[in-house]
This record gives C-alpha cells, structure tokens and sequence, in this order.
C-alpha cells in the first residue's frame, strides 16, 4: 500500500508541477512579463519535455540506449505540416482541430516506425543497439531532406529528384528538398504544450504502474531472471521503442506547427544527444527530473546571454561539473556524510530509479 | 576503370576513418567508453595544424608534428579532467560528460578561431598523382592508404609484441585483475587516450588535404563515422577498426558514385544495420555471452 | 514405493548436450515426483548447472527428451518453459535490484496477471481488478516468505539472506508445477541454513510442489531430500535415497578421489 502511494505520490508531484509552472507561466505571458525571447521558448519547451519522457522510457526505464529520438521527431514534424497542409488546402483551418488531427497522426506515423524499427534493432544489445537507432535517425533525416512534397486539387504530388512536381495554379509546396518545410501555418499553442506534456506523464506513470511496466524494468534489471518469470523481453523492450517513438513524434507535430519554415537537419544526431542530456540530468527513469531538467537546460542558454559568446562554454562547463559531481563516488559519500551529520537520512542518489 | 578509380579513392576516404575509428575503438577497448569528443579533437587537430602552416609558416611536416603533439596532450588533460572521476560510474554518465567535452571544443573554438570556415592549405602534399593507363591515382590518396597502413602495422606490433601493449591487452581485458598484476592502469589508459588523439591528428590533417575547409563544427560528421565505422569493424578491435574505415569508405564513395549524391549518408547507414544484423558483434567483433 | 505408482513431474530421458566438442552431459534419466524434494549433486563441474539450464531451456539439448507433467519441452523457449510450470532460482541471485521488493515479486505474476497495455493506461476496471489481485497474492507470498516488513525496500538493499529468500518467492509467483533450487545455501552460515531447510519443506507443504535442489552443502541434502540423484563428469552415477547415496562406494570415490 505504502509503495502504491509512493509512486502515485511521484506522479502527483510530476503533475502539480507542470499544472502550477503551466499556470504562472501563462499569467506571466498574459502579463507581458515574459518577454519575447523567454515566450518564444514555450512551446519548444513542451516539445522537447515530451520527447525527454518519451526517451526516458527508454533509457531510463527499458535500459537502452537511444540515439535516435530526433528521428522520430522529424517524422511528426513532417507529417504535421503534410496533413496541416492538406487540411488547409480543403479549407479546414480551426486551429485547434488542425492541431489534434496533426498531432495525432504525427504521433501514429512515428509510433508505427518506432515498431518497424524496433524489429532489427531489438536484435541487438548494448552499443550496438545504440549505434543502429543512430543509423536510422540519420537515415529518416536523409531522406526527408531529399523529398519534395506539394499538394494541390489532385491531391499530393511527390518527387525525391529536385523541383519536378508539377502542380496546379494554386497549388501549395509543403515540402522543398533541404529547404525543409516552409509557409507553414503556425498554430501550436502554450495551452496545447502543456495538454501535451499532461497526456505523455499520465501515459508513461499508467504504463510505469502496470504489469507491463514492470516487466519492462525486470528485463533492464536482470533480463536472465526476467525470461525466467516468463517475460519475453523482445515483446516488452517493443512497447517502450513503440510508446519513446510516438511521444518522440507528438514532441515533433507540436514543434512542427511552431515554425513557419524548418529544414530537416535540424532533426539531427546532436538533437537527439541534447534530448540524451535532459534525460540523463533529470535522473534515468525519473520523469519530474526530466520536466526540471529538460525546463532548465533549455532556458539556460538565454538566462546565460549576458555572457555572450562565452555562454555555450559555461553552458558546457556546467554540464561537465553536474555530471561529475553526481556521479563520481567519492564526491558523493562526501555529500551523503554531510547529509547526515545534518540529520537526514542517508539515502543515495541513483543513476536509475522506477519511478 | 571508372569503378575501380571509386574503389581507389574509397580505400582513400576509408583510411581517414579507419584512422580515426582506430583512435575510438582504442579508447573503449580499454577505458571502455564511447569518446564523443574524439570528432572535436579531430577539428582541433585541424586548427593547429592550418595555423601552424598558414600563419605561422612552418614547414608542413613540423606543423602535423606539433598538431599530434598538441592533441596528444589535449586528450590526455581531457581524461584526467574528465573522464577520471568517473572511471566507477555508469557508462552512462561518461558519454554525457563527453558530450559535454564535445560542446566545450566546439564552444571554445568557436569563440577563439570564429565561425567562419577556413581553408586548410592544399600544397602540403604532393599535388598531382601516377596514372596507370586510363586511371589515375592523387598522391594524397596514396599517401593516405599507406599511413593507414603503416599505423595498422605499427600498433599491431605494439599491442601484441610489448610489454606495454600487453598490459594494454591486459586492461582491456579486467582491470581489477590488472592492478593486481603491478600493472597502472592509469598511466595505460592515459597511453591510450594519447594515442587515440595522436591518430586523430594525423586523421585531420589528412581530412583538411582531402576536404579543405575547416571550421568548429567540422568534428561531428567524421565523429559519427568513427563511431560508425569501429561498431561496423566489431568495437574495441583494432584490425576491426582498420575493416570498419575501409569498408565505410569504399561503400560510401560507390554510392555517391552510382546510386546518389544526396542519399549516400542513408545508403551507408542501412548497410551498417544490414551488416549488424547479420553479425551482431561487428565484423570481427567477438560477442560476449553472459554466464546463467 | 508408492511413488512409482504415480506419475512423475518431471521425466528427462538419455538428456545430453555437447558445448562444440566438449560432451558437457550425456546419458541422463531422472524422474521427479509430485511434492517431492530431490537433490541434484556432484563434484564441481559436474554438469548440475548445465543441467538446470536445460530444464529451463536456457539451452537447448543435443540429445534426449524433458518432459513436463508428460508436455514434451523441446520445441519450448524459456519464457515458454516458465509458463509451463518450470521455476528456477540461480547460484548467483539474479534479482531485479532496482525494483521494489513487492515489485520483484509481482513480477513473477507476469502471465497471471490478465489486462492489456489499453487497460493499463486507461485504469480501466479490468486494470484494477488485476492490481488488486496481484497486490493481495504478493502480500501473502511475502508473508509466507517473512518479508513482509521489505515489502517497499529496494531489492538491492535486502542482506544477503532475505535476497535468497525473495529470488524463491518470485519463483513462486510464477505458480510452477517444479520449483529448481540452484545452491540456495550458498554463502550461509549454519543458522540462516537450518531457516532455509525449514523454509523449503514450508513451500513443498504449502504448495504442493516438486522441488529438485542443487547443492554442496552435504548436511542440508542428506537431511532434507527424499531422493538424490548424483552427478559426476556429466553422467548420471548413482541415484536413490539419502541411506543409499551415502554408503554407495562409487559416489565416496567421486568426490574423495581414490
């Protein structure tokens, strides 16, 4: 009962968090406090805290390394301005439901590559596990970054050569080769975010809470023991490819419909590494470090903007000292005695956590 | 012709990665992790080496010289700094505190050396090539084979013929059972991050004769491709490293040749995943089965 | 003896499996019977191990036939070993440390535990009935085990002890037919070994199990196994009762030398 609590209280902790920095951030919006460059960073916010949990239900909770996240980004954010741009065309244009249908299938397309995938990646263990979802982020960025994609009364045109579709007099270009998308209508909200991020906590804390939940952290455990119990750890470590990647495209559709205009490259291997960072900050497994984490991070580099060109240097250094800080042991004891001596409970931080 | 003319400056192009890959597989053989900050030591292999032939004048030889010397020492200061205190944690936290290493170098170069591509002088190596009837072979092409080559052979001979070379062997094996041995494990694992940035230098000056423009960001593409190319040859073996390069090479410079331009970086990457699929472990990869 | 009349759990016939050239077990017939505790034993090396992961099919045999309440195993993966009835604990305790004791055992209910990934996210009815299922019989399995005061602890911070005692409380979650034991006793001290003989006649009785132990400790094996089965180089040397066993010359030879 008392560890039933427990992670119900982990998960009550996640949401208040998001529900109260949702709320002030609004009133501070609403207020004209933010400003613009901190008000231009809401939404993305909320894209790359879904992505992170996403990723975390891989890394942190099945135990594997992921390299790829961005990938699975890209193809929400591609196929959000596809269907966005087919809606348009027929004269659909509710925001609100342009953004939901947009989502949606941005979340459906990348989960159900996420499941392709996972077939000849879920072959292999360890580093090289990692090093083949690299390979298909770079390969899904490669060749989006070759498409050229229009749409007009006779439906969607495609080419992969250069400019060759022809189209009707008011036919709209989605998608231009390494030009990426552009004319994109722009109808993410701060208020879609934030349902956003709600939807993949409630997701990931119910499916962390299951019995599959738990065979997916028997198998990162001990997967040996896990097969023992008869838990098939291909069919488990799928569902956590599955749901990563969906969330990874959700995350993507948001961003999509952000920018008026985004090049493929920049769904690259060093966004799925900053993705990594979050996830590995907030604590592997843990999803509100992952919310403060990722929120951090990502304000960070315009809360160090008076250091001008030095800040992506402290920015680095920052990162190398955390990391060192929170792992090495001997830094660590030193901290868990000084913890204790001031009365509190000598509990360690752990790299992993369930919850 | 054509095709083995491809071929040729494949097995070019492959002797820059596997240079590089050999540094890579080196470092997690022994240290047993994934340098992500390798590819910017690689830039900054490529800056000291412009300024010293460009700026300073010196002669091209002493520049690669001064280029291995200041990456040798750059890789150790980064491990000693870095990488040390965490030789108990997860592997996990290493590769993100290189990641964080990664963003440092690139950071740092940037403010000092500016965003700006530079070009890399193209006359340090002999300009020109031999032609064997209808096909013709550029002396850097020759010149890069051979210092892989040579490298190859040359760490072949340590690692297996010295007694520093095995206690390498040793290291990369247990490392607890090492130190038992009387064996520093530190002053090994320092070697070999002196070696790995060392090879990297060498790696960069190649890169810049062959690709001339350099700039801060220049690590992160052939970062990947040793990465990608030691994982290929089975990681932390040497020879698979050397197989890795050169395969990733050729097979990228056919499919700029005949498939596509544009798509060659997908094309190489889902022969990566083929090639996983069909050997788990990388090619001359040895897997590991773990003990019930 | 009236268990020849019954039939048995557990049949292995002419079981053997090469490792390339290397013969690790050959010729081996064993029957288990219904609640019966049986002892697997041998000289290092023997081959016990081996066979336990047999059994489990972790490997697969080169030759020879398991079979299972008569259900023949060789087409059998081990998470379909598992869900036939075979559990298992391991020489080195395999738990899943960074989860919860209770989790730990309410991993072992994977397969009896009936809702679906849409019932899980949505907290449906049939989510809840499962949970609260799955959270009463932990209960009760933790408290037959003396765990119940861990129930929330981590796994990786139990002693040494209580790990062993949870690694067979998961087993038995797995509500299995034959219930294998490799070297429960290892690492324990005479008093923690006379708790563990207590707690392993406990589960045959309250479960109505067949149990077949791997062991060196002589003591625990002579005093607790009704039927002994004795490994050396891989083949089966002698089998019978404790009495038996150990007046049998060929067995003292094994593991005295001549």
């Amino acid at each position: 009962m008392k560890d039933l609590l427990k992670r119900n209280k982990n998960a009550a902790v996640s949401y208040s968090i998001v529900i109260v920095l949702f709320i002030v951030l609004s009133i501070m919006s609403g207020a004209g406090l933010l400003g613009r460059k901190y008000t231009a960073l809401l939404v993305p916010v909320c894209c790359y805290i879904v992505a992170a949990i996403g990723l975390n239900m891989n890394v942190g909770i099945s135990g594997e390394l992921n390299l790829g996240q961005a990938g699975f980004m890209s193809l929400g954010a591609f196929t959000a301005v596809i269907v966005a741009g087919a809606l348009n065309f027929h004269g659909v244009t509710a925001p609100a439901l342009v953004m939901l249908i947009c989502i949606v299938c941005g979340t459906v397309v990348a989960g159900f590559l996420g499941w392709l995938m996972s077939i000849p990646v879920l072959k292999l263990e360890g580093d090289y596990l990692a090093i083949v979802t690299l390979a298909f982020g770079q390969i899904i960025v490669n060749i989006i970054n070759n498409i050229y994609l229009g749409i007009d009364e006779n439906g969607l045109h495609f080419s992969f050569v250069n400019n060759t579709i022809q189209m009707q007099e008011d036919g709209n270009l989605l998608i231009s080769g390494p030009m990426g998308a552009t004319g994109v209508n722009t109808v993410s909200t701060f208020t879609a975010g934030f349902i956003l991020v709600m939807i993949s906590l409630i997701i990931v804390y119910h499916l962390m809470n299951s019995r599959n939940g738990r065979a997916i952290m028997a198998c990162r455990d001990n997967r040996i023991a896990a097969s023992t119990v008869g838990i098939n750890a291909v069919a488990e470590k799928t569902l956590a490819f599955v749901v990563s990647a969906a969330l990874g495209g959700a995350a993507g559709a948001l961003y999509g419909m952000n920018y008026s205009s985004f090049a493929a490259t920049k769904f690259d291997f060093n966004l799925s590494i900053l993705i990594l960072v979050y996830v590995v900050l907030g604590g592997l497994g843990n999803m509100t470090g992952t919310i403060i984490a990722t929120t951090l991070l990502v304000v960070l580099p315009e809360v160090l903007r008076f250091l001008s060109i030095y800040r992506m240097l402290i920015y680095a250094i920052v990162l190398i000292v955390i990391m060192i800080v929170t792992n090495n042991q001997a830094i660590r004891l030193r901290l868990k005695n000084l913890r204790m001596k001031n009365g509190g409970r000598g509990k360690g931080k752990e790299v992993s956590g369930n919850g | 012709m054509q095709f083995l003319s491809y071929l040729i400056s494949g097995l070019g192009l492959g002797s820059v990665y596997a240079i590089m890959a050999l540094g890579y597989s080196m470092v997690y053989g022994i240290a047993k992790m994934l340098n992500f900050a390798h590819g910017d030591i690689i830039m900054v292999g490529a800056y000291v080496a412009f300024f010293a032939i460009s700026g300073a004048g010196m002669p091209p030889a002493v520049a690669i010289l001064l280029s291995v010397l200041v990456c040798t020492v750059l890789g150790v200061v980064i491990e000693r700094l870095a990488y040390k205190p965490l030789r108990e944690a997860s592997s996990l936290a290493v590769l993100i505190t290189a990641i964080g290493v990664s963003y440092f170098l690139e950071n740092g170069a940037l403010i000092l050396w500016g965003a700006d591509s530079k070009f890399f002088p193209s006359n340090i190596f002999p300009q020109g090539g031999i032609t064997l009837g209808s096909l013709t072979i550029s002396w850097l092409t020759i010149i890069t084979i051979a210092a892989c080559c040579i490298i190859m052979i040359l760490l072949m001979l340590f690692v297996g013929r010295t007694n520093t070379g095995r206690a390498m062997r040793a290291c990369s094996e247990d490392k607890g059972a090492a130190t038992l041995m009387g064996i520093n494990v530190n002053m090994i694992i320092s070697l070999t991050f002196a070696i790995g940035s060392g090879l990297a230098a060498i790696a960069a000056v190649l890169l810049g004769a062959t690709y001339p423009s350099i700039s801060p960001t220049m690590g992160a593409m052939p970062g990947i491709k040793a990465f990608t190319a030691a994982v290929l040859g089975g990681i932390g073996s040497i020879p698979g490293a050397f197989v890795g390069g050169l395969l990733l090479g050729v097979i990228e410079n056919l499919s700029k040749a005949y498939i596509s331009q544009q798509l060659s970086d997908a094309i190489v990457f889902g022969v990566l995943i083929v090639i996983l699929l069909i050997k788990p472990a990388g090619l001359l990869g040895r897997k590991v089965s773990e003990k019930v | 003896m009236a268990d020849e009349k019954r039939k048995p759990v557990l049949e292995v016939q002419d079981l053997g499996i090469d490792f390339g050239g290397l013969t690790a077990v050959n010729d081996l017939n064993m029957k288990i019977y219904p609640e019966q505790i049986d002892g697997l034993i041998g000289p290092n090396g023997a081959g016990k191990t081996t066979v336990f992961n047999m059994l489990t099919k972790v490997y697969q045999p080169t030759r020879g036939k398991i079979f299972l309440e008569g259900q023949d195993m060789e087409k059998l993966n081990p998470v379909q070993a598992s869900q036939a009835g075979i559990a298992r604990t391991f020489q080195n305790i395999r738990l899943f440390y960074n989860m919860s004791v209770i989790d730990n055992v309410k991993t072992g209910m994977h397969n009896h535990i009936s809702y679906n990934n849409f019932d899980a996210i949505f907290r449906t009815g049939r989510f809840r009935r499962g949970e609260k299922q799955a959270e009463e019989k932990a209960r009760e399995l933790l408290e037959i085990f003396h765990l119940s005061e861990y129930a929330d602890l981590t796994a990786g911070n139990l002693p040494y002890g209580q790990q062993r005692r949870l690694e067979i409380a998961r087993a038995m979650a797995t509500e299995p037919k034959l219930l294998l034991l490799d070297e429960p006793a290892a690492g324990m001290n005479p008093q923690e070994t006379e708790e563990l003989m207590a707690m392993i006649r406990t589960v045959r009785d309250h479960f109505k199990i067949a149990i077949l132990l791997i062991e060196h400790d002589m003591q625990l094996v002579m005093q607790i196994c009704e039927h002994i089965t004795v490994l050396n180089y891989g083949m089966l040397l002698a089998e019978g009762t404790p009495q038996e066993i150990q007046n049998n010359p060929e067995v003292i030879k094994a593991y005295i030398g001549d």
